[in-house]
């Protein structure tokens, strides 16, 4: 039997999460790489329909436990299903999206499975020649990095963030099998019992907090120019801020200004425009994991520390590059 | 009601530093701390008591050092402190930690178990769960409300998208993130008389545990390498038309998984 790279497709209310397709891309490189197959594992209740979605992202087989017990999320239930299929099929590999279910999930069915557990894996690979899977993660608030790997224990189980990795290009030829499962579950099985569900989209303005920020100084020249700004900030899923100039005329609130008066931020991406970069502002957001700066000023200081720095006038290059960036995604149709 | 609070000793990360000849982290001169989330689950144990009465025992795993953390736990209010000690634990990945806890809990005997959610030098969030799956418990991660009921809990659970409200029986593992509560500060009585209050020792035997199962050799996860990410790359500098620029940014963005 071919080795088995287990996802565990997180559906929530029948959509599934995109952190579930983004493994399935990893899951496809590290099958592939095992000679093994990428097998999709979901569970819920009338979910049928995600099935070709998750075929489309790179699955070979997927795996249904569709049962009225599975409709909303539970420890107990989700973890004796998943434990139920594992025992049966014995996969080498588990993978779990490191949202607020999968790091629930997660450790629980490791647990019972006696089996090793790597949290929040930025990197996973194969070993070339044992097999094994190395997953890296960060440590220490980050400054370490450590690889880790499951060398006795079977199956091997990472969690991973959402958007480590891309969701990859659905291929709408490719064909799968869907495979039902039934479990035996009951009522009395799931011990939390859930009384009220509420949904609330919590409206992400703590600057901190956020993974992509595209900020502005002084060279956006008006409160205008952040609207342009804010749509660049939405097409790439991320929050407007602003450097102490740019908060001192008004064009932005104090809350989100970026540097040494304001916020010290450290994002996945940072894109600085029309900022020329004052030490206290670099203060703020030197630490970001990629500067991106978009300055008129070949010479400004923000150039200096920026991974990328694009000589031009943003009023020119950010409507170009939101035009560049929603043609990409419409190009692939992620989700 | 017997509560027990999980916690751990943890250095404090903002002031770690890593050596730039040698790459490993600079450990002397770091200060430890009591984990921030363990903070809440302390706080909401110390809570319960005042509210409806219960013996609060603080537990920890670590080296005999970590004693100092139990000390600072008890000066908060807390009535009992135990130290799970033994070389055979150290090097231990988050299963066998949660072993050596969950047979602690069965000798110590409890209602409820609190932890914090995770702590910040691993950031697994999995020693709770794994801890409540040996006691075969239910769990609740990321509390942010508790309300006592007669033989049950009522908590709130926070998702990304909202919350839900849910009922559990007695015993069960929860596990606390800071939304909970504002942990209070030492208090001056207790600083003074929590060095004279005896910390409960347990080891390997003590638990009824083998050296095979605990530590290093029981861990199931093996670290294969550490390093530090390198110094930071120099940076490109392109003077181009938009079109290009923003073409440039665009593979830039999709190469680092961004888009």
């Amino acid at each position: 039997m071919k080795k088995g790279v287990f996802v565990i497709a997180e559906q929530r209310d029948g959509n599934l999460q995109k952190v579930s397709l983004e493994l399935l891309g990893k899951a496809r490189e590290i099958a592939d790489k095992l000679d093994g197959e990428v097998v999709a594992l979901l569970l819920g209740y009338e979910v049928d329909k995600l099935t070709d979605t998750l075929i489309h992202h790179g699955a070979d087989r997927v795996i249904l436990i569709d049962n009225i017990h599975l409709k909303h999320y539970t420890t107990d239930a989700y973890t004796k299903a998943i434990c139920e299929v594992a025992k049966k099929m014995n996969p080498e590999i588990i993978f779990i999206g490191a949202t607020y279910i999968g790091r629930d999930l997660g450790p629980r069915v490791a647990a019972r499975l006696k089996t090793g557990l790597t949290a929040d894996c930025t990197g996973l690979d194969v070993d070339d020649e044992i097999k094994n899977l190395l997953m890296t993660r960060p440590a220490f608030g980050g400054n370490i990095m450590a690889t880790i790997e499951c060398p006795n224990h079977r199956p091997q189980m990472s969690t991973v963030r959402p958007g480590v990795f891309s969701v990859p290009c659905a291929d709408y030829e490719r064909r799968g099998e869907v495979e039902r499962f039934d479990i035996n579950i009951k009522e009395d099985d799931i011990k939390v019992k859930i009384e009220e569900i509420v949904k609330s989209m919590k409206e992400k303005i703590d600057i901190t907090e956020a993974d992509i920020i595209v900020s502005g100084g002084r060279g956006v020249g008006s409160k205008e120019g952040f609207t342009l700004l804010k749509e660049l900030a939405d097409t790439l899923g991320g929050i407007v801020a602003g450097s102490r100039a740019a908060v001192d005329s008004g064009w932005i609130e104090k809350d989100r200004q970026v540097g040494q008066t304001g916020k010290t931020v450290r994002p996945k991406l940072y894109i600085a425009c029309g900022i020329s970069g004052a030490i206290q502002h670099l203060a703020g957001m030197q630490e970001s994991e990629y500067i991106v700066a978009i300055n008129k000023d070949s010479d400004a200081p923000i150039m200096a520390v920026a991974d990328l720095a694009i000589v031009g006038d943003l009023y020119k290059v950010v409507p170009e590059l939101i035009k560049e960036i929603k043609a990409y995604r419409q190009s692939c149709e992620v989700m | 009601m017997n509560i027990l609070v999980f916690t751990k000793q943890v250095p404090d990360t903002n002031e770690v530093r890593i050596d730039p000849k040698t790459g490993t982290l600079i450990r002397e001169g770091v200060p430890s701390i009591i984990n921030p989330d363990d903070m809440n689950a302390i706080e909401e144990a110390l809570r319960i008591k005042e509210e409806v009465g219960a013996k609060v025992t603080v537990v920890t795993m670590g080296p005999p050092q970590a004693e100092k953390a139990l000390r600072e736990a008890l000066s908060m209010g807390v009535d009992e402190a135990v130290l799970l000690t033994d070389r055979a634990f150290a090097g231990a990945d988050t299963w066998a930690t949660s072993l050596v806890l969950a047979k602690a809990a069965e000798k110590l005997g409890y209602d409820l178990i609190v932890a914090g959610r995770q702590a910040i030098d691993g950031d697994t969030a999995q020693v709770g769960p794994e801890i409540a799956e040996h006691l075969n418990l239910p769990q609740v991660t990321y509390v942010e409300k508790v309300e006592i009921l007669d033989g049950e809990v009522r908590v709130r659970r926070a998702f990304e998208d909202g919350y839900e409200t849910l009922r559990v029986k007695l015993p069960c593992l929860l596990t606390c993130i800071k939304e909970l509560n504002n942990p209070r500060y030492m208090n001056i009585y207790d600083i003074f008389t929590c060095y004279s209050k005896d910390i409960k020792v347990m080891g390997l035997s003590d638990l009824g545990l083998q050296k095979e199962e605990v530590g290093l050799i029981g861990s199931p996860t093996k670290v294969k390498k550490s390093f530090t990410k390198g110094p930071k790359a120099q940076g490109e500098k392109f003077d181009l038309p938009p079109h290009e620029a923003a073409n440039i940014i665009t593979e830039k963005l999709k190469a680092m998984h961004l888009i």
